[in-house]
């Protein structure tokens, strides 16, 4: 599986509540999904495309246990690449399905709208195009497994553990 | 090699002599906690449970039910509470999640606990291995039981030094934030004789701070006063842990407590972002808000009504006060520390999340200013992305509320 799209990058301790303001909280998740980045990125949602990937600086997604993961899944997002990805978001993307890889230095070695490439069973992020090649550390079988299942709450679904709440 | 509190936990929790950092384990947890939040957020809710009797359902951020999306979330929770006969903590025995796994001794040390929300390593106080989970994975450990983990390195805080005055747990966490930054991907452990002189309320409240550090586990040593506290609220077996003699850590950092002053964090984040009170210019504030799962406690309302006796909140200034949970609500009510607070100008809510992220009972307007004892300062946190949170200790908060801008307690 290799994941290729354009990039977009952003900056340092990006947090959940940038990503899901409280505002989204009691709309549709189609509708939610436009808020993200409304206070940081006005516009931004309107811009991106399926198949993006996002680049960020450290800690990004630094905050709560809000489902922020699964709005960029909505926007069409493929993958998220940080300097440092946190704990928390980096275990949301996972179980939500969204491949999440950690990457020192990816933030420097990224300009908007460049072509990125990521191997996740190689564990490489390549940027198509300048040609710099990253390590981003092999994603464990465990949560491959996982992300190639959709996530947890796909997984759990067809496993019969699941069934619509009706609200 | 030895092994940390946390490798400990995990090690058992996963079936393997030792664990190392780096490793990823599938672990079953000993305790599942999930709120009101997640049944309102997510559609799906489970058809079989692994073990109800490890499961509770603790309603808390918004109580009562401001909305319908709430409300409906709540009916969706009873439903299922009731269906496979799990603990329900509802309106009226509730509190915020993290007090009542305190209370309720929910958390036991040497156990794994699993909540959907994201200041659980609070529990690491009860020296309990515990981290906030998602809402996909809190359904996965319902359903199966289990949680997957990465060991991530230690650090250990080793605290020693005398305690000054108004200085507590909110302002160790702030002079950490100062000193050192985050810890991403990090546990960190916390011991010496400065913790030993903490009360359990306020280590609680260091553990649950370290969330804004962006830490995974965090974790207390189980002493003697944590193992009475627990003695008198459950009879269930536990085993505590402690590090290894030869336990390996990332690094040790000692800090010395007497060094320490009231701090708060200014707008918008708290890694090297706070700074002492003193060196503040004076920024006068809208509202106060003393509350949360950090600061909602008893040490808080009584640090509030010390403070506030006798005198008045600042005609420009509204203070609001959320106790965390029933039981601390009840226990200031017996104390005096709520008439004390009304009779200050002060609004009591009920216990919730409420104002803390924003969802109601204190929301801010556009261009206000709040100076709050919650755990997060990020933009738009307690209202519009045009106000600001300022972060700070109830002791701190109060004083603040009484001058009308952000003060030092000691100068009041
Ligand atoms: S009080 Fe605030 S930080 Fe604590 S659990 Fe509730 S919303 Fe989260």
């Amino acid at each position: 599986m290799l994941i290729k799209g354009r990039v977009w990058v952003f900056g340092d301790n990006v947090d959940t509540d940038l990503m899901m303001p409280h505002g989204a909280f009691d709309k549709p998740r189609s509708e939610q999904a436009k808020w993200v980045f409304r206070a940081n990125r006005p516009g931004w949602v309107d811009l991106v495309k399926k198949g993006d990937i996002l680049v960020a600086g450290k800690n990004f997604g630094t905050g709560s246990s809000r489902p922020a993961a699964l709005l960029f899944k909505e926007l069409g997002i493929d993958a998220v690449v940080a300097d440092s990805v946190n704990g928390l978001f980096y275990r949301n993307c996972i179980d939500f399905g969204l491949p999440a890889f950690n990457c020192a230095s990816v933030s420097d070695s990224f300009r908007e709208n460049e072509i990125a490439e990521i191997d996740p069973r190689a564990g490489t992020i390549r940027n198509v195009t300048t040609g710099i090649s990253l390590k981003t550390g092999k994603l464990p079988e465990l949560l491959l497994k996982i992300i190639a299942a959709g996530g947890l709450v796909e997984l759990l679904t067809h496993e019969g553990y699941l069934e619509p709440s009706g609200s | 090699m030895g092994m940390t509190m946390a490798e400990k936990v995990l090690a058992r929790a996963s079936g393997r002599e030792v664990v190392r950092p780096g490793d990823i384990l599938e672990c079953s947890v000993d305790q599942v906690v999930q709120v009101d939040l997640s049944f309102a957020l997510m559609d799906k809710v489970p058809t079989r449970v692994k073990s109800p009797e490890k499961i509770s359902v603790i309603f808390d951020h918004s109580v009562p039910a401001p909305s319908v999306k709430d409300a409906d979330g709540m009916a969706i929770a009873r439903r299922y509470a009731r269906k496979f006969g799990l603990k329900l903590y509802d309106v009226g025995r509730h509190g915020i999640c993290h007090q009542v796994i305190m209370e309720n001794a929910i958390a036991l040390p040497g156990t794994l606990l699993a909540c959907g929300d994201s200041h659980t390593c609070a529990a690491g106080a009860l020296n309990c291995a515990a981290r906030g989970l998602g809402d996909a994975e809190i359904l996965h450990a319902a359903c199966k039981g289990t949680a997957w983990y990465i060991v991530y390195p230690t650090v250990l805080f080793e605290l020693e030094g005398n305690w000054g005055e108004w200085v507590s747990g909110k302002d160790v966490l702030f002079y950490i934030a100062d000193k050192h930054g985050d810890f991403v991907n990090h546990n960190l452990e916390f011991n010496g004789g400065a913790v030993e002189e903490m009360i359990l309320d306020d280590r609680h409240t260091l553990a649950t701070m370290c969330t804004e550090l962006s830490a995974e586990f965090v974790m207390f040593p189980a002493d003697a006063k944590l193992l009475s506290y627990l003695r008198e609220r459950t009879d269930r077996a536990f085993e505590p842990v402690s590090s290894d003699p030869d336990a390996v850590f990332e690094s040790v950092l000692p800090i010395d407590v007497s060094d320490i002053e009231p701090y708060v964090a200014l707008p918008h984040s708290v890694p090297h972002n706070t700074i002492p009170i003193r060196k503040l210019d004076r920024v006068r504030i809208d509202q106060a808000f003393i509350g949360s799962c950090a600061n909602g406690k008893l040490q808080d309302l009584s640090a509030a009504a010390t403070i506030l006796k006798g005198k008045r909140v600042a005609p420009e200034v509204r203070l609001i006060v959320t106790p965390s949970s029933q039981e601390v609500y009840l226990e200031a009510v017996r104390l005096g520390y709520v008439s004390t607070l009304v009779e200050a100008g002060a609004v009591i809510t009920p216990p919730t999340c409420g104002a803390c992220f924003g969802h109601h009972m204190g929301v801010l307007a556009r261009g206000e200013r709040c100076i709050s004892s919650s755990t997060r300062n990020f933009k738009g946190r307690m209202g519009s992305s045009e106000s600001e949170v300022y972060l700070a200790s109830p002791a701190s908060v109060a004083a603040s509320a009484m001058t009308g801008y952000i003060v030092d307690p000691r100068e009041v």
